[in-house]
């Protein structure tokens, strides 16, 4: 995710530095309401503990990582303003003296890392939190869900910015499509290791978490299995995809819309597989159309879960420990 | 351990370069990364032109090339992105080595290489020539509010102790056989996160108590008198002024 220099035009990394700037500035006054110079240092070893939870490596696929963003962790630990402050200064850091993403690409390196990853994750966390139980063990899940989108939103902003500064002739939508299918996959383990990463500091010591301030929790309780955490996690996919998404709007979305609109929709074409089976979302033979897009959502929701469980089969290593993070 | 002594980033040497006051360096690195980044790629020779100053400064810094080329390797990933656009790419094709790719996508490789590495060395060499301390307090000087600049300083300072920490909770683990093959088997990887931010929030309650013990108010003392003389400002403009010439060329002579 660190984009290197001239990865995106010189116009969009303006665009992208003035946005983060002023989101930066708004958070750093918020922080220094409540951080006084008393704290400093912990916002810098919470700094420190970003970065080193950075270097947290999961494999995806051939040849890719992906690594903690921690930006939704930052959140949901220190609080928006303070998680946004604190990844934007790893970021920083990380470009100018690691060299790990160029200078002038800093406007939309904070912009997808820090910004939107805290900013975001805190705002599903918020939503997600009012309907969970008030138990450490659906504050936590609450944690890892805003962990997995905020990576996808993340992908998405990335997506977003290269619709209009591309310096490749690859499509938006073929980068839109790669983008959000790995970092579903990265997200499903970023969610993983912050719902359990948060669920081991509320168990110790919930008065560190910014995100369960102010409520009264019940302790764990009964140890739950992260099996059962897993099957939860699937069944809320299977809802989602089978019954939710027959509220989803037919019309077209956003992006569809401005392609119509500004007469690039004719040079997009359809992918190969636009025939297949479940093309559309709807399943080919099936008359009902309720049952048609359950199905063809199901479907999909097993397959991507086929693909991301063989992926994490293949790319671990089964002999060796886990590799020393460093 | 701590402050001063990142050696994995610094190049202890006595060069004119080194002596340049910090935040002259800084504005010299972020004016020329800005200027190779709005040079237009069909201009070869302005890269050709860059990569050799840059390569000066290397030499007079003294900064070992085996060093600058293995910081390189954080870019690799993005290398490997841009190997791909020429097949990936669309648009007119063109024949290399009797394979069609795409001349945009070929075009948009070099662009990325080129800008990445350029603008990966120099941060390479502004990091390998000025102590991390000093960059920050460069960083101040340039008005950079006080209370990222200090973030970022005690993040540098605890840095080490943290992955140190870190590692020895994975050695730990891997000591104890532990190791993972499938997904809800990640539980332990996640745990040691808790209680590695817990740790280390606790260290920095303690660093914060111990601060006060010896007389912290608020702001670290300035050990750096780094006053720019007139002349130094214009030997760090050269390399700016230099990639501006180039980029402006660039785009007249296109």
């Amino acid at each position: 995710m660190h984009a290197p220099d001239g990865f995106l035009n010189a116009g969009t990394a303006v665009a992208t530095g003035a946005v983060s700037l002023g989101a930066v500035g708004v958070a750093l006054r918020q922080t220094r309401d409540v951080l006084q110079d008393r704290q400093i240092p912990l916002a810098g070893v919470a700094a420190a503990f970003i970065f080193a939870a950075q270097m947290v490596n999961f494999p995806v696929a051939a040849g890719t990582t992906g690594h903690l963003l921690g930006g939704a962790l930052a959140a949901v630990l220190l609080g928006p303003a303070m998680g946004a402050v604190v990844v934007t200064v790893v970021v920083v850091i990380q470009a100018l003296a690691f060299a790990d993403g160029g200078l002038t690409a800093l406007g939309y390196n904070i912009l997808n890392m820090a910004v939107v990853t805290a900013i975001g994750g805190w705002a599903v966390f918020v939503l997600l939190r009012r309907v969970m139980p008030k138990t450490v063990n659906g504050l936590s899940l609450a944690a890892g869900l805003a962990a997995a989108t905020s990576v996808v939103m993340s992908s998405m902003a990335f997506s977003i910015e290269w619709l209009f500064g591309a310096t490749a002739p690859v499509s938006f939508a073929k980068v839109f499509g790669a983008m959000v299918t790995v970092h579903l996959l990265i997200g499903i383990g970023e969610g993983i290791i912050t719902a359990l990463a948060v669920r081991s500091v509320l168990s110790v010591r919930p008065d560190l978490v910014k995100g369960a301030e102010g409520m009264d929790l019940e302790p764990a309780g009964r140890k739950r299995s992260l099996r059962a955490l897993t099957i939860g996690g699937l069944a809320v996919a299977f809802v989602i995809a089978t019954v939710v998404a027959q509220f989803a709007v037919d019309d077209p979305d956003g992006l569809e819309r401005v392609a119509t609109d500004t007469g690039f929709a004719e040079s997009g074409r359809d992918s190969t597989l636009s025939d297949t089976l479940f093309s559309d979302y709807a399943t080919q033979g099936l008359g009902n159309e309720a049952l048609s897009l359950a199905v063809a959502g199901a479907t999909g929701t097993l397959i991507t879960l086929a693909v991301g469980w063989g992926l994490f089969a293949i790319v671990r290593d089964r002999r060796r420990p886990a590799r020393s993070p460093v | 351990m701590g402050a001063g002594h990142a050696h994995a980033l610094y190049v202890h040497e006595h060069s004119p370069v080194h002596r340049l006051p910090p935040h002259v360096k800084i504005v010299s690195a972020v004016a020329f990364v800005v200027a190779v980044a709005v040079t237009p790629r069909e201009a070869l020779w302005a890269f050709g032109i860059d990569a050799i100053a840059l390569l000066t400064v290397r030499g007079v810094a003294r900064i070992p090339m085996r060093f600058v080329l293995a910081r390189l390797a954080v870019i690799l990933p993005f290398v490997a992105f841009a190997f791909v656009l020429p097949f990936v790419g669309e648009g007119e094709k063109t024949d290399v080595l009797g394979i069609s790719v795409s001349e945009e996508g070929l075009w948009a490789m070099w662009n990325i290489l080129a800008k990445a590495t350029l603008g990966a060395a120099t941060s390479i060499l502004l990091a390998a020539t000025t102590e991390v301390p000093r960059l920050l307090k460069g960083f101040e000087r340039l008005r950079v509010p006080r209370l990222l600049t200090a973030i970022a300083s005690f993040m540098l300072r605890y840095l080490e102790v943290i992955t140190g920490e870190l590692r020895r909770m994975r050695v730990a683990m891997a000591a104890r056989g532990y190791s993972p093959r499938w997904i809800w088997q990640a539980k332990p990887i996640a745990t040691s996160a808790g209680a590695l931010f817990i740790r280390s929030y606790e260290r920095g309650e303690r660093i914060h108590a111990a601060m006060l013990a010896r007389g912290f108010t608020g702001v670290m003392p300035d050990l750096y008198a780094d006053t720019a003389t007139r002349r130094q400002w214009l030997t760090a403009t050269a390399l700016p002024l230099l990639g501006a010439t180039l980029a402006i060329l660039g785009w007249v002579l296109r």
